[in-house]
């Protein structure tokens, strides 16, 4: 194919994982801005190079860890030459020059070379059977060995290390471990977990040498290296040294062209060398001081320096956390920040050797600051993703080393430990998907983040209450290079890069009132958004500017839409509300009269303490609603993210144990929230006494009464995972149960992320925040009572409204007669 | 060689939004509006499991099906990666402001 000559041209020397994934990304925001060519020393297309150790395992084959085949080049016009080196970069007439003389003129260059094993500076570290560990050469080479001799000798224990080591064990060989540091990966755990570690791989068969330096590799008859003397001098056999002593990062072409280089090829903040037509990605940079050896902060960094080769100036990179996970099957293994600790830090531990679980938390200034987990990891990414959101850990203190127990309570067996679940397992109840099903995708698709695999795998795209288990097999696959974005960096979904704590902050800060505007200013990539963007939107939009901004039918899912639950078959259900679940013979005889009328096959009793009609044609909505309408029923709002029911006891106006007015609280407060619209569905409870019939414990908001007052609880949840709702505080009036509830509800639609609910939004921003926005600041809480109040003051039952010319379009069919 | 159907005035299919269309014989078929008016025409019927295409989201010139969150491409009829299927699509038209299918 002939490439048009007007295109700048961009040239990426070196053909791994971060280089090819700028240009992915690029492609992505900005395709046919670059005619791109590629330089790759290796004579293979792009691959997964954290995949060798599965390779060499024998779990995987290369063809398997491939991530980009030569049909990707071609099809995106992509020049790529496979087995070049570059030699020379002449900066002065913008070109490479390849070992082989190719020369190609760059109008932007990017430098992806990564890096190289470190090879111990001792004799014989060149002999025959002396390698490193880093691309397929190796790999090949070591399971070629692996056939034809015995004695392996791995020499560094860190992570590539340990996995070599692993995998030649696993291919049959004897292999021992010498290592210089005082324990196994010394800059990945503290002593006990690496000792604990060292347990586990002796009890797989491999064998240590702790604390010894080697000080010369020795040559046999064969010319092949035999054996490694040890300084002390004891020798042991070895027919195979693989030196996992370190990487060192690639810069020498980088800098014999002039660019500054100090450890590493020195880049700022928007990946740019010192010569700004230069960019630089992946293990061969030095960015703030820190040259990373790890996958996951590559692709942030590439998801940088595509922006800015865009011609986008937003984005920069200001550095990443790292974790760590060993690929080691069967070894559950994590780490991440400042696991060590020292001064001004605290610990929490527990360590527990015969079980084989250890947890270290390290924290500072009442904030995460790294850990260490050993045996029971299952709550590794959750730790992880507090250390990245920095959030204030107080409150949660006493039981933080406990977990968090992110995975959810059902469907999926109570599995919650990802590396020792057997592949048949089941993880995902909803779509049936197994353990062996998600790990086989990941491999083979080079999935690295959640939603690559909910959408490769259909796990936790459902319900998601097994997403922390996914995140976990993700983790324990791919080992370090993944990494959770900080919860409020996430973005929205794949149509922005902005979050949802910035999109909402711009909504209200630019008051943007439509979702055009919305798009316009923030830069959306696609045109209208999609299915996950849109509803959020609609929903920020109208939340925060209530009677200014116009509700868009289009951005709602079809439940809201149609004010009915849609069903499998596509019928739907319609739940008319029972204030406070009190109902009445002349309601119950139009239900009765309707569920005749539209021949309706299914009546159910709700948990909400109301009725469903199962299986209405859409077309048959309007004329249902009209006739519970007439007997004064109106919504129950069954379909919505909004105010679902207020579920009470009998209270004391039956009750022999009532204290309070359970049944008359719970209709006040429904009929206060009538139409609410939040980030999430709203579920609220009154109980007249502590027994608490009406399971106050499990709501959004549950209130207790006793006898001095109401006893008001926030954020429990029923549900995929059960969570008890937290004690707020008390009150003595029914005047104040509606203000604080109220205000907690308004605080928490106004800045809870579409689709969270009242437990993860407290989780996120902690107990102590809520109280001080409702308990000690009384004028704050009356102004966000008074907006909720104000919010709702036109609130009108959406079943009557959707009677209207207009609203009454979707549900009528157009009729065509065909010939 | 087609028999050209009026079904509606333009303005009675929202933007980024259907209308369904009851043949007196065969199943449903979905008229989407993208953003830009052009229309497009689709059997309502995911071919995943069945779920009517008419009730999901549209966006650009997709619709998501509003039973299990598959993406359909409204132009060729196509699941979109990495889902696979497709559903039949109908040739359909603006004249005047007037939508028209072809049946």
């Amino acid at each position: 194919m002939s490439k048009s000559t007007v295109k700048p041209r961009l040239v990426l020397i070196g053909n791994g994982m971060a280089g090819v994934r700028t240009v992915e990304e690029l492609l992505k925001i900005k395709p046919d801005h670059y005619d791109i060519t590629i330089f790759g020393a290796e004579p293979y297309p792009n691959y997964n190079r954290i995949l060798l150790s599965p390779v060499l395992a024998g779990e995987m084959t290369i063809q398997e860890i491939v991530l980009n085949e030569l049909d990707w080049y071609k099809q995106n016009n992509i020049t790529l030459h496979t087995g070049k080196q570059i030699a020379k970069i002449d900066r002065v007439k913008r070109k490479v020059i390849a070992d082989d003389g190719t020369e190609e003129a760059y109008d932007r260059l990017l430098i992806a070379t990564g890096s190289t094993p470190f090879m111990l500076p001792i004799p014989g570290n060149d002999l025959p059977g002396v390698i490193g560990y880093r691309d397929i050469k190796d790999t090949d080479e070591m399971i070629e060995a692996a056939t034809q001799h015995r004695h392996a000798v791995v020499i560094g224990g860190g992570l590539l290390g340990l996995e070599a080591a692993n995998g030649l064990k696993l291919r049959g060989m004897d292999v021992t471990v010498v290592h210089l540091g005082p324990w196994l990966l010394e800059r990945q755990l503290d002593e006990v977990a690496g000792k604990m570690l060292q347990k586990s791989l002796e009890d797989k068969g491999l064998k240590f040498l702790i604390g010894t330096q080697t000080e010369a590799l020795i040559q046999g008859e064969s010319g092949r290296v035999a054996a490694i003397r040890l300084k002390g001098g004891m020798q042991i056999p070895a027919d195979l040294v693989v030196m996992a002593a370190g990487i060192r990062p690639n810069y020498a072409l980088a800098e014999s062209s002039g660019i500054y280089c100090n450890r590493g090829i020195v880049v700022n903040d928007t990946m740019q060398t010192y010569d700004p037509k230069v960019y630089a990605v992946g293990e061969c940079v030095s960015h703030r001081g820190i040259a990373y050896g790890l996958v996951a902060p590559l692709f942030e960094q590439a998801k940088v320096a595509a922006n800015h080769l865009a011609g986008y100036g937003i984005g920069r990179y200001t550095g990443s956390v790292t974790s760590t996970k060993l690929k080691v099957t069967g070894i559950d293994l994590f780490s991440a920040g400042n696991y060590m600790g020292g001064e001004g830090t605290e610990e929490i531990l527990l360590n527990d050797p015969y079980g084989g679980v250890y947890k270290k938390l390290v924290i500072k200034d009442n904030k995460l600051v790294g850990g260490v987990m050993y045996g029971d990891t299952a709550d590794g990414p959750w730790y992880f993703q507090l250390l990245k959101d920095g959030r204030d850990i107080h409150d949660i203190r006493d039981h933080l080393i406990f977990g968090q127990s992110l995975v959810g309570d059902v469907g999926h067996a109570g599995n919650s430990k990802a590396a020792s679940m057997a592949d048949s397992a089941e993880v995902c109840g909803c779509n049936g998907v197994s353990k062996g099903t998600i790990v086989k995708a990941i491999k083979e698709h080079g999935l690295f983040t959640l939603d690559d695999v909910k959408k490769h795998t259909k796990a936790a795209s459902s319900c998601g209450s097994c997403a922390g288990l996914v995140e976990q097999i993700l983790a324990s696959t791919i080992g370090g290079a993944y990494t959770p974005a900080a919860s409020d960096s996430k973005p929205v979904c794949g149509c922005t890069d902005h979050s949802h704590k910035v999109v909402r902050d711009a909504i209200r800060g630019q008051h943007l009132t439509s979702k055009e505007a919305v798009f316009q200013y923030m830069e959306w990539k696609t045109p209208n958004g999609c299915d996950k963007c849109r509803p959020a939107i609609n929903y920020y939009l109208i939340s925060t500017w209530p009677h200014e901004a116009k509700d868009d039918p289009q951005s709602r899912f079809v439940n809201e839409r149609s004010h009915a639950n849609i069903q499998k078959d596509g019928t739907y259900s319609v739940v008319p509300r029972m204030w406070g679940g009190l109902t009445t013979p002349n309601e119950l005889r139009a239900i009765a009269d309707a569920a005749e009328k539209y021949k309706v096959p299914t009546v159910k009793v709700t948990g909400g303490q109301r009725i469903d009609l199962l299986g209405i044609k859409k077309e048959d909505l309007p004329k249902i609603w009209a006739d519970l309408n007439a007997a004064g029923l109106v919504s129950g709002h069954a379909y919505g993210k909004s105010i679902r029911t207020v579920k009470t006891c009998v209270g004391a106006e039956h009750c022999r144990f009532g204290t309070k007015l359970a049944m008359d609280m719970g209709v006040k407060l429904e009929k206060m929230l009538f139409d609410m619209y939040a980030p999430h569905k709203v579920k609220l409870a009154v109980s007249g006494c502590p027994r608490n019939c009406s399971e106050a414990g499990i709501k959004d908001v549950g209130i207790i009464g006793v006898d001095s007052g109401y006893e008001l609880y926030i954020a429990g949840n029923g549900g995929i995972k059960t969570e008890v709702a937290q004690f707020l505080c008390k009150v003595t009036s029914d005047e104040e149960v509606m203000e604080y509830s109220g205000a907690f509800l308004q605080l928490y639609r106004e800045e809870g992320w579409y689709l969270e609910r009242t437990c993860h939004y407290l989780e996120r921003v902690g107990m102590d925040y809520v109280k001080g926005k409702i308990l000690e600041d009384d004028e704050g809480r009356k102004t966000l009572y008074a907006r909720l109040l104000d919010s709702l003051k036109n609130a009108k039952d959406p079943w009557a409204a959707s009677r209207e010319p207009e609203a009454i379009k979707q549900f009528i069919p157009i009729a065509v007669a065909t010939i | 060689m087609s028999n050209w159907k009026l079904i509606c005035p333009l303005e009675d299919i929202p933007q980024l939004g259907s209308r369904i269309v009851k043949p007196t014989t065969g199943g449903d078929i979905a008229i989407f509006r993208a953003s830009d008016d052009e229309v497009f025409a689709l059997h309502d019927k995911c071919p995943h499991k069945g779920g009517p295409l008419s009730q999901g989201i549209v966006h650009g010139k997709r619709v998501t099906c509003p039973l299990h969150g598959w993406n359909i491409g409204l132009d060729d009829g196509q699941a979109v990666a990495p889902d696979v299927g497709s559903c039949s699509k109908f040739e359909v038209k603006v004249e005047d402001g007037k939508v028209y299918l072809a049946l």
